[in-house]
């Protein structure tokens, strides 16, 4: 190798720089009106971010065949049949509205102070419903007086919907005395992230772009919650777009982790984790993009599953990347994530991607593993998802949980996954590419907001577009989409999202390596506890760094749970555990999580969360 | 408006070799769209037949329509393609009003049909057009611009966009460059049009109407020096919307790049509008380097794979091959080679074959297509297909004419009748009173009448001059309103005066 020229100790060609005129280049391609100071900003910013996945590159991939879909799947087809359309009011409605808040339900007046009920689990509740000791209307009442009460200072909701929810459980209550519950869970309240579609409740997806907007349809999971009777109390908070992993990238102000309220409670799901943490909800759907349901659910102190890719459907989830997101359960307990996740989960012939084969049975699962015993079940712990970079306590509540499933019968092994040194890189290269595009439709032309530019006359659609993108969305977004149309544009193409998509091959053959010898792999859900919030803000690196051993999941489609770990020595706040199984054996999550879960509530004397500080009259 | 310097196309010729590009799109017939439910019927209240996939709502996610990709893999059967084992849809990212997600879904570097070819026929002559790709694809929605001089988004007070288009199903294809045509090349690319046309009829998967803009062909050509071997730059007319345009279109370019770069200038490679009107083209949109459509897999949709024995089954569902069909319904018509030329010419071949499959005579099914249907829709400037006289209704009216119902001159008012929309032949023969007189006791007294009101001529008549026989028969012809048989009454004429 020649020698470089004294004084610089990396080679000029192993530089990657994005120009400030690449990235107004990008940013026309865009359609974003970016101002100086924002080119000045984020020229910088972007080749940091780029130097660090440009790493990839230097990974063989000749003979390695792309992957664009986790599971192999082909012959996806509808049959050519009319089904109803929307009404031509539906369709023009939503249109581009200026200006409204987000929208808070009222408190209900006879509001009081909290029930027993809402530290009940979610099994428990529907248990007591069934036995006719409570009513779906006083255990949604509940919820919402909860709400009420600590919400402004966990701020886990951007809409309360008291009124339908109430409805709603009225509902289920007329269901369960006529002696037909419509599900196990008729009844049980329930929060939904922000970013599924919720016909006649706004969905902002925590961006000040789709202030207003109110969808005309359902996702598939809220359809199949309001089948089963679920009562929905409102849609939680998240980072904008699901970008994020503190929920500070909300454009209506971040969550306050339950636990130390001046603390991020991890994202981009920290509504639904905090809602579920601060006992405002019992139940929450998260969506899971790299780690946006586990990550928070260990830094609450809550449970949370990414099921199989296509176990859930994705019809109605606002896409951020749609080859990696998969929405699913957010609880208190192991059994209550089982429970709920057989109410969303099954085939949707709306979502290509959905897997058409019968779910596990996850609830029998659970209540296997609650017995305690892992006899014969093979654990990989992932030498390269621990150590460096993790802390200490965060490893060492790890090392016993470990220790416990042994105890429980199980047999540790040691596993290698070299690729996942890469999975960062990979994952910041397909994320922004897909999520550029998805991110294409927001031009305020038929719904959400509608920003003029400043001393323009009559300005043209192409004007508007560009100015309502450059005000409506934030700068973590602005980041992604720069990021995505560069990995996607022609001359870069082979050399980002080409070579990240041989990387995701790789990656899944470490997968498939790892399950030959271990029937589950385990690994911390998250390097560190929570952070202060502010605290990462402005480095986008170290932001992204809190997904490094969340992501490969998803680039590989497998399932994964997090499970409360136990509270950090050092800082007291709550670590997590993340179970792995391989595509479709998502009830291997429950069985190992239940056991693990039953272990820990032993050994702590009761559930983790009755460490948590109360939020009764807590203001921040 | 056109500054442009045109050279006859003769001119052309002489110092420069063309080469053709054509892109055609077919928009299926399929009952519902290419990636949703929604029904896709033509002419509907805008908006009304939208979801939230079609609409691009967030959230909503596309499934392939089966009978699309049926659709797609037996034309590009029909055009002699390979069929992919496996391929995929990607998105073609770039903004623009019409289009709800601000991508269209399409096929990229894998479309489902490649390496076909389609054997054209012009002056007898056989030319082969080679067949690049046949690949799926969304159609956007339709903007209408409101305002403004020219009915374009650029200067028109505000739009409106109609979704109702947005994701019906379309197919994709395009010829590899045809290279070598001379002369022939305005006459080349109408032909393949209509031979494509006359294609997607026969396989019965697109309504096929090029007025209504179920199939557009985008025209692209370049000039090389004549001998050269090169390709020139090329430019891409859009919005040609008949056989005859296709031809024009292609002459006009010929004419206008031979000009530019006669005056040493290059030219641009841009697309360019097509105007039946004036029959010129302007430029559109310049195709620069900024664009940049970012394809790349739609993840929203698993690769199609079709198996062999699905290929094999639709294979076996395809119509005869034109080329044979049309040499084996020349020698069942009696047709001669010119007269089945004007008739492939013509775009008639289907409406011929239907007449002649209705009951009527070749000759006759041939006579009223190429001379009045022709004629009229000519006037009307539409593709005969798109008149309101449909096959049957020929053949009815042939039959009408041989029963001796009616006339000739009686039939064209039925057929007037039936573009007005006044009912079935029968039906307006009834209302209109067309039927013909042909008994002689009506004829009779109708020739005493007009011999008794015109002695003068009647004299001649009787002093052998003949000829003045018509100005007798034009007054009886008057009083019976035509309807009479024309030969009939001449001969009545004659017998009473000479
Ligand atoms: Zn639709």
């Amino acid at each position: 190798m020649p020698e470089d020229t004294p004084g610089s100790s990396t080679s000029r060609s192993d530089r990657v720089e994005i120009t400030r005129d690449e990235v107004a280049h990008l940013a026309n391609l865009a359609r974003i009106d970016l101002d100086d100071a924002e080119l000045d900003h984020l020229a910088p910013q972007l080749s940091v971010i780029l130097e660090s996945v440009a790493s990839i590159s230097g990974v063989a991939g000749d003979d390695v065949p792309p992957t664009s879909h986790a599971l192999p799947m082909t012959n996806v087809f509808r049959e050519d049949v009319v089904r109803p359309c929307l009404t031509a009011e539906q369709a023009l409605s939503g249109a581009p509205a200026q200006g409204a808040a987000a929208v808070r339900g009222p408190a209900d007046p006879r509001g009081r102070a909290v029930s027993g009920l809402t530290r009940r689990t979610a099994a428990e509740l529907a248990d007591a419903l069934a036995a006719g000791e409570t009513t779906s209307v006083e255990l949604t009442r509940a919820h919402l007086d909860r709400i009420a009460e600590v919400d402004g200072a966990v701020h886990a909701f951007l809409h309360v919907d008291a009124e339908g929810a109430l409805a709603q459980a009225a509902a289920a209550d007329e269901r369960r005395a006529a002696g037909s519950p419509a599900s196990a869970l008729d009844g049980v309240p329930i929060a939904v992230k922000d970013v599924l579609a919720t016909q006649g409740l706004p969905t902002t997806c925590g961006s000040k772009i789709l202030e207003g907007w109110i969808p005309p349809y359902d996702a598939t999971v809220v359809a199949r919650l309001k089948q089963a009777g679920l009562p929905i109390l409102g849609k939680t908070n998240m980072d904008e777009f699901a970008m994020g992993s503190s929920t500070e990238h909300s454009a209506y102000g971040p969550t306050h982790n339950p636990w130390d309220l001046d603390r991020i409670p991890g994202g981009s799901g920290g509504g639904s984790a905090a809602a579920v943490a601060a006992f405002e909800a019992p139940l929450a759907i998260g969506t899971d993009t790299g780690g946006s349901i586990r990550q928070p659910g260990a830094v609450t102190g809550t449970v949370g599953v990414k099921p199989t890719y296509g176990g859930v459907s994705r019809y109605g989830l606002v896409a951020l990347a749609n080859s990696l997101d998969q929405a699913g359960p957010v609880t208190r307990t192991v059994l209550d994530s089982a429970l709920l996740h057989e109410v969303i989960g099954g085939h949707d012939p709306l979502d290509s991607t959905s897997i058409d084969q019968p779910l596990a049975s996850l609830v029998d699962a659970a209540r296997r593993g609650a017995a305690g015993d892992l006899t014969g079940v093979r654990i990989g712990v992932v030498t390269e998802l621990g150590g460096e970079g993790y802390q200490a306590g965060v490893l060492a509540r790890f090392q016993e949980s470990v220790d416990l499933m042994v105890k429980a019968g199980a047999e540790v092994v040691e596993v290698s996954c070299p690729s996942f040194v890469h999975a960062l890189a990979t994952y910041y290269l397909i994320l922004p590419a897909e999520a550029s595009s998805n991110l294409a439709k927001f031009d305020a032309m038929r719904y959400g907001m509608r920003v003029l530019p400043e001393g323009v006359e009559n300005p043209s659609a192409e004007e508007v577009m560009r100015a309502t993108r450059d005000a409506g969305f934030g700068d973590e977004v602005k980041r992604r989409i720069i990021l995505g149309t560069y990995a996607l544009s022609s001359g870069y193409y082979d050399a980002y999202y080409g070579q990240a998509q041989k990387v995701r091959t790789l990656i899944s053959r470490d997968f498939a390596a790892a399950f030959e010898r271990a029937d589950v792999l385990v690994s911390p859900t998250a390097p560190t506890t929570a952070f202060k919030l502010g605290e990462k803000l402005d480095d986008p690196m170290a932001m992204y760094l809190n997904d490094l051993a969340t992501i490969p999941a998803n680039l590989a489609g497998v399932p994964g749970i997090s499970v409360p770990s136990g509270l950090a020595d050092e800082d007291g706040l709550p670590a997590g555990v993340q179970i792995l199984a391989p595509a479709l054996a998502d009830d291997r999550l429950y069985r190992v999580g239940a056991a693990l879960e039953a272990a820990l509530l032993e050994q702590w004397g009761g559930p983790l969360l009755d460490k948590a500080p109360a939020l009764e009259g807590a203001a921040r | 408006m056109s500054a442009d310097v045109l050279v006859p196309f003769d001119d052309v010729l002489e110092r420069f070799d063309p080469a053709l590009g054509l892109e055609v799109h077919v928009e299926l017939n399929t009952a519902s769209k290419m990636f949703c439910g929604c029904p896709t019927e033509f002419g509907a209240e805008p908006n009304t037949q939208v979801c939230p996939t079609c609409l691009g709502l967030p959230g909503a996610m596309p499934v392939v329509n089966r009978k699309a990709v049926e659709s797609a893999i037996r034309i590009g059967l029909a055009l002699n393609c390979e069929i992919a084992e496996w391929c995929r849809f990607a998105r073609k990212n770039y903004f623009y009003p019409d289009m709800p997600k601000n991508f269209q879904t399409s096929q990229y570097d894998e479309p489902i049909a490649f390496n076909g070819f389609m054997d054209v026929e012009v002056d007898g002559q056989a030319f082969r057009v080679e067949i690049e790709r046949a690949h799926m694809e969304e159609d956007t929605g339709k903007s209408l611009h409101v305002g403004g001089a020219t009915g374009r988004i650029h200067g028109a007070d505000y739009s409106l966009v109609d979704y109702n288009r947005a994701g019906i199903p379309l197919i994709e294809i395009v010829t590899r460059p045809i290279v070598g045509a001379g002369e022939k090349a305005p006459e080349i690319a109408k032909a393949y049009v209509a031979q494509l046309r006359d294609l997607i009829v026969a396989l019965g998967v697109s309504d096929a109407r090029m007025d209504q803009g179920s199939i557009r062909a985008d025209v692209n050509l370049s000039l090389s020096p004549r001998g050269a071997g090169t390709l020139g730059t090329r430019t891409e007319t859009k919005n040609v919307n008949s056989l005859r345009s296709v031809e024009r279109a292609v002459r006009y370019e010929m004419s206008r790049h031979a000009g530019v770069l006669e005056e040493g200038r290059p030219i641009l490679q841009e697309t360019r509008h097509w105007h039946e009107d004036t029959g010129i083209t302007t430029s559109g949109r310049e195709k620069s380097d900024a664009e940049d459509y970012r394809y790349f897999p739609e993840p929203d949709l698993v690769p199609v794979a079709p198996s062999r024995e699905w290929v094999e089954e639709l294979r076996g569902t395809l119509p005869e091959n034109p080329t044979q069909k049309r040499a084996r319904l020349q020698a069942e018509w009696g047709f001669s080679d010119l007269e089945m030329r004007d008739t492939v010419g013509a775009g008639a071949l289907g409406l011929v074959e239907e007449t002649i499959a209705a009951g009527a005579s070749p000759q006759a099914a041939r006579k009223w297509w190429l001379s009045d249907m022709a004629r009229r829709a000519n006037e009307a400037g539409v593709e005969l297909t798109a008149l309101a006289v449909t096959p049957l209704d020929v053949a009815r009216v042939q039959t009408l004419v041989d029963e001796g119902k009616i006339n000739d001159k009686l039939a064209r008012q039925v057929f007037d009748g039936l573009l007005a929309g006044e009912g079935t032949p029968d039906e307006i023969v009834e209302a209109r009173g067309l039927a013909i007189v042909s008994d002689d006791g009506a004829l009779g007294t109708a020739v005493d009448n007009a011999i008794a009101a015109n002695p003068d001529v009647a004299d001649k008549i009787r002093d052998g001059k003949v000829a003045a026989a018509g100005a007798l028969i034009g007054a009886v012809m008057k009083e019976m309103r035509g309807q009479a048989d024309a030969g009939r009454v001449r001969e009545l004429i004659l017998e009473k005066l000479t």
